[in-house]
C-alpha cells in the first residue's frame, strides 16, 4: 500500500488486542428491566415525557431533548414504566434514569423492522435533518455529541468534506469493524443521507490498516457512488479523534479551540452512518447498538446488537460470564473509557464497548519522580507538554496551564501511557481542565 | 457483592519505566567498559567498583537518613552515575578521590536538589570538574594503555592527544600541528581506544555502538548528540580550514577526550536536558560551541565537561523558549464555497 496516511504530531501505538474481530454481531436477547438514564449524550439531559405506570412500546418517544445540545430518548423495549429514579450510570453517580419492566416486544407500528436494503434517498436536507434530530442520535464511537447539531453549520460556515470514522484506534473494541463488514451497504447508503444533509460533493470513509477486510469491503462498497472513497491509515492511536482524523485524511489542522466545521470538515463514526441510515431510511430511533465485550480473561470475546438500557451484567453473561480474577470492568476502550462502579450499569448511546481487565492489569505501577525524559512530549498529538501542564495543575498554577494550551488536551492518555515513571499525568490534566475551564467560563460572565 | 477497581484513563500502559531506562543505559555502556578494562586492566574494574558502590551506598544513606523518603537505590540511576563517574576518571586516582567524587556526585549534584529528576547539573560531570580542580596533577595523570593480553603497565603514564596539542601550541617557541603530529595517536588507535585519556572516554567506537543502541531504544534521540557534533565538526574545521598548523582537524576533535563520551552520555542526560525537539538542538549547538572555545582559547585542553554543565545550567531558560509545535496554532484554511 506504499507509506500510508497517518496525523502529524505524536501518537502510540498500544498493544491491539482486538480479540473479538472475528465474533459476529449477535442479537442479545432482551432484558427485564431496562434502565434508561437521562443524560445519555454530551450536553444537557433530556426532560421525561412519562411517568410510572404508563404502558409504552418500543420506539416511542421517552424523554425530550432538555436544550440546544441535547437529545431524544426513546423506548428501547416495550412494556411499563414502573419508575422514575436515581440510576447508577457509566459516570459512578446517581443520576435520573426511566425503569421499565419488559412486556414482549412490541414496536410503533410505523417503524420498519424489516432488513431490506432500501437506498433511495427520498428526504431532502433539513427534512434529513429533522428526522435525525428526532431520533435521539448522537456520535455513537463514544463522545456523544448530538449527530444533528453537527449537521448545521453555524452561518457563514460551510462543510466540504463528510469524514466517516471507521477508524477504531482504541484497543480491544471491534464494534465499529463487525458493523462495517456486515452492515456495510447500511453504512454507505447512510453516509449519503449525511452527505446530503451537509450539501457536501466529498466523502471520506477513513479505515486503519489493521482492518484490511473491511478496507477492502468498504473499498468495493464504495465504487459505484460519486464523491465518495475509502482512506486507507497507518495504525496510530488516537486517530479516532476528530482532529487527528481530519488531518490524517484531508491534511487540515483545526484550530485551536475551534470545531472541525472551521476547516469545512464534519467528521461522523460508522456507528452513526448506520444509525443514521435506520432512522432515516427506517423510521427506527437509535434505541439499540452493537456493543464489544472484551478482555484477555473473557472466554468469549462477542459483538453484541444490545437494546439501550440493557444492564451489562447481561452482555457479560453472554460473552461466558464474569472472569473470576476481573479486576476492572471499563466501558469503552482502555485508552479513553471509563471504569464502571457496578454490574448494574445499563447500556446507553455511546457504549461502544464493555471491558474486562484482570486483577493484574487493573492496578497502576506505583507513581515515581519525573526524570525529564520528555517522551510525554514527544508522543502528544496536540503538540503539548503534558509535564508541565500535571504539574501546574498540581501547584493550583491554572493562569499558567491556560496560557500553555490545557483546553486543548483531548485527554487520549497517550502521555500517561507512555510515562516510564508512571505519573498520572491525565489525571492531573483533567482537574486542570475542570479548573481552567470553570476559570474561563466565569470570566464570560464578568 | 463484586468490587472493582475503578480510577481515570489510560487503562493500560506501555510498559515503559525508569529502571528499564536506566538499565538501557548500562548496557550501552557495556562496550566502553569492555574496553577500558582492555587498556586498563585492573585499574578500571578497581574505579568501576569503587564509584558504583560509593555512589549506591550514598544514595542510600541520604535517601534513608537525610531525606527519609522511599528507597531509590533499585531505580538504577545511582548505578548509571556510577559508571558514568568512573568513565570520567583516570583509572589509577586513588580510591579516597573516587570516594569524594561520590559523594559530590550523589550527595551534591543530585540528593541536595532532591534526588532523581530534579538536579539541574549532571551529577557525575560535576564530580568530575570538582576532582580536576581539586585534585588537577591526578586527574590528568593518564596511564598509558596496555592491552589486557600484554600484562598491565599501570605506572607508566602518559598525556592526552589533547593534552600534546595544547602544551606543543602553548610551547616556547610554539610547535605547529605537524611538528605535533608524530605524538598524536592515528584515527585507527583513537577509534578503538589506544590513547591516554579517562577510562570510558578513550575508545570512540565503543562509545557510539552505545550511542546506536540507546537510539533504537529511544532511550535517547538523535536530536543533541547530532547537533552537538555537528557543531564541533563546522567549528573547528572552519579554523582548521584558516589555518591547519595552528587548529587541530575535525576528526580529531571528535575522536579524542570526552567528545563522544559528553555527546553520546553525557549531554543527553534527560533530566538537565531540553525537553523539546528545537530546545535540544539548540542544546547541543551550544555545548559543540563551547567545548571548542575552551579547547582551544580556553586554559583547559579539555571542554566537554566545563561546555555541557554551563549548557546545563540555561536548560530552564531554553525550555521557556522552545515550545512544541502546538497542533492547530495556525488559523484555519480558506474553504471552498
Amino acid at each position: 500500500m506504499g507509506i500510508l496516511k497517518t496525523f502529524a504530531l505524536g501518537g502510540v501505538h498500544p498493544e491491539e488486542n482486538k480479540l473479538s474481530s472475528n465474533a459476529p454481531i449477535e442479537k442479545l436477547a432482551l432484558p427485564k428491566q431496562a434502565i434508561v438514564p437521562l443524560g445519555q449524550n454530551l450536553g444537557a439531559p433530556s426532560k421525561p415525557l412519562v411517568k410510572r405506570g404508563d404502558q409504552v412500546k418500543a420506539g416511542q418517544l421517552l424523554a425530550e431533548a432538555g436544550g440546544f445540545i441535547s437529545t431524544n430518548i426513546h423506548a428501547p423495549v416495550s412494556g411499563k414504566v414502573i419508575k422514575i429514579d436515581n440510576v447508577i450510570d457509566g459516570t459512578g453517580y446517581k443520576r435520573p434514569g426511566i425503569i421499565i419492566d419488559v412486556e414482549g416486544d412490541e414496536w410503533l407500528d410505523d417503524i420498519d423492522l424489516s432488513t431490506d436494503l432500501k437506498t433511495e434517498i427520498e428526504l431532502d436536507g433539513k427534512a434529513i435533518i429533522e428526522k435525525i434530530k428526532n431520533a435521539g442520535l448522537v456520535g455513537m464511537g463514544g463522545a456523544t455529541f448530538p449527530t444533528y447539531v453537527k449537521l448545521m453549520p453555524p452561518p457563514g460556515k460551510k462543510a466540504e468534506y463528510l469524514i466517516i470514522n471507521g477508524v477504531e484506534c482504541e484497543p480491544y473494541l471491534t464494534s465499529d469493524h463487525r458493523l462495517m463488514l456486515e452492515k456495510g451497504p447500511e453504512i454507505v447508503v447512510g453516509t449519503q443521507i449525511l452527505m446530503k444533509a451537509l450539501n457536501v460533493k466529498k466523502a471520506i470513509i477513513g479505515i486503519e490498516n489493521n482492518k484490511p477486510e473491511a478496507i477492502h469491503h468498504m473499498q468495493e462498497l464504495v465504487k459505484p457512488i460519486d464523491g465518495m472513497t475509502v482512506q486507507p491509515l497507518k495504525v496510530q492511536y488516537p486517530q479516532g479523534g476528530e482532529k487527528q482524523l481530519i488531518k490524517a485524511v484531508v491534511n487540515r489542522e483545526v484550530p485551536s479551540a475551534k470545531l472541525p466545521i472551521e476547516v469545512g470538515c464534519v467528521v461522523q463514526n460508522v456507528g452513526t452512518a448506520f444509525a443514521v441510515y435506520e432512522a432515516v431510511q427506517k423510521n427506527k430511533p437509535l434505541v439499540e447498538r452493537v456493543v464489544t465485550v472484551t478482555g484477555k480473561a473473557v472466554k468469549k470475546p462477542s459483538n453484541l446488537l444490545a437494546r439501550i438500557g440493557t444492564p451489562i451484567h447481561q452482555l457479560i453473561e453472554a460473552a461466558e460470564g464474569l472472569p473470576e480474577n476481573t479486576g476492572k470492568i471499563i466501558g469503552g476502550g482502555p485508552m479513553m473509557g471509563k471504569a464502571l462502579t457496578s454490574l448494574d450499569v445499563p447500556v446507553v448511546k455511546g457504549s461502544s464497548g464493555i471491558l474486562l481487565m484482570k486483577k493484574e492489569e487493573s492496578v497502576r505501577e506505583p507513581e515515581n519522580p519525573c526524570i525529564r525524559c520528555s517522551k510525554c512530549t514527544t508522543v502528544c498529538p496536540m503538540g503539548l507538554e503534558p509535564f508541565l501542564l500535571s504539574k501546574a495543575s498540581k501547584l493550583g498554577k491554572f493562569d499558567m496551564a491556560e496560557s500553555e494550551k490545557i483546553m486543548d488536551c483531548i485527554e487520549c492518555g497517550s502521555c500517561q501511557y507512555t510515562c516510564p515513571a508512571s505519573i498520572p499525568l491525565l489525571d492531573y490534566l483533567r482537574l486542570g481542565k475542570n479548573k481552567v475551564g470553570a476559570i474561563m467560563r466565569n470570566r464570560g460572565k464578568n | 457483592m463484586n468490587m472493582f477497581t475503578v480510577s481515570g484513563s489510560p487503562h493500560v500502559h506501555g510498559g515503559e519505566s525508569t529502571k528499564k531506562i536506566m538499565h538501557g543505559v548500562v548496557i550501552a555502556m557495556v562496550p566502553a567498559i569492555l574496553v577500558s578494562v582492555y587498556f586498563f586492566g585492573l585499574g578500571a574494574i578497581r574505579v568501576l567498583l569503587l564509584s558504583i558502590v560509593a555512589s549506591m551506598f550514598f544514595e542510600w544513606v541520604i535517601q534513608k537518613y537525610l531525606l527519609k523518603g522511599p528507597l531509590t537505590i533499585t531505580d538504577g540511576s545511582a548505578l548509571v552515575t556510577g559508571i558514568l563517574l568512573a568513565f570520567n576518571v583516570p583509572s589509577n586516582l586513588p580510591g579516597w578521590m573516587i570516594i569524594i567524587g561520590a559523594l559530590i556526585a550523589i550527595g551534591m549534584a543530585k540528593m541536595s536538589f532532591g534526588g532523581l529528576g530534579k538536579n539541574i547539573f549532571n551529577p557525575a560531570l560535576v564530580a568530575r570538574v570538582f576532582l580536576l580542580i581539586s585534585f588537577p596533577v591526578q586527574m590528568t595523570s593518564w596511564p598509558k594503555p596496555s592491552p589486557i593480553t600484554k600484562g598491565f603497565t599501570d605506572t607508566i603514564t602518559g598525556p592526552t592527544p589533547l593534552g600534546i596539542v595544547k602544551e606543543g601550541l602553548g610551547a616556547d617557541p610554539p610547535k605547529t600541528i605537524s611538528e605535533l603530529a608524530p605524538e598524536i595517536p592515528s584515527y585507527m588507535q583513537s577509534l578503538t581506544g589506544d590513547m591516554g585519556g579517562s577510562l570510558g572516554e578513550v575508545s570512540a567506537l565503543a562509545l557510539i555502538l552505545g550511542g546506536v543502541y540507546m537510539l533504537y531504544k529511544r532511550i535517547i534521540s538523535w536530536e543533541i548528540p547530532l547537533s552537538m557534533l555537528l557543531t564541533v565538526v563546522v567549528f573547528s574545521g572552519i579554523l582548521w580550514g584558516f589555518n591547519p598548523e595552528q587548529y587541530a582537524d575535525p576528526v580529531f576533535h571528535l575522536l579524542t577526550g570526552g567528545m563522544m563520551l559528553g555527546a553520546i552520555f553525557m549531554a543527553t542526560d534527560m533530566v538537565t536536558s531540553p525537553m523539546t525537539r528545537g530546545g535540544q538542538l539548540v542544546f547541543g549547538v551550544g555545548v559543540g560551541l563551547l567545548t571548542i572555545l575552551i579547547r582551544i582559547w580556553g586554559a583547559y585542553p579539555e571542554g566537554v565537561s566545563f561546555a555541557i554543565l554551563l549548557m546545563n545550567a540555561v536548560v530552564p531558560l531554553i525550555n521557556r523558549g522552545f515550545k512544541p509545535r502546538r497542533f492547530g496554532a495556525k488559523p484555519g484554511v480558506e474553504i471552498a464555497q
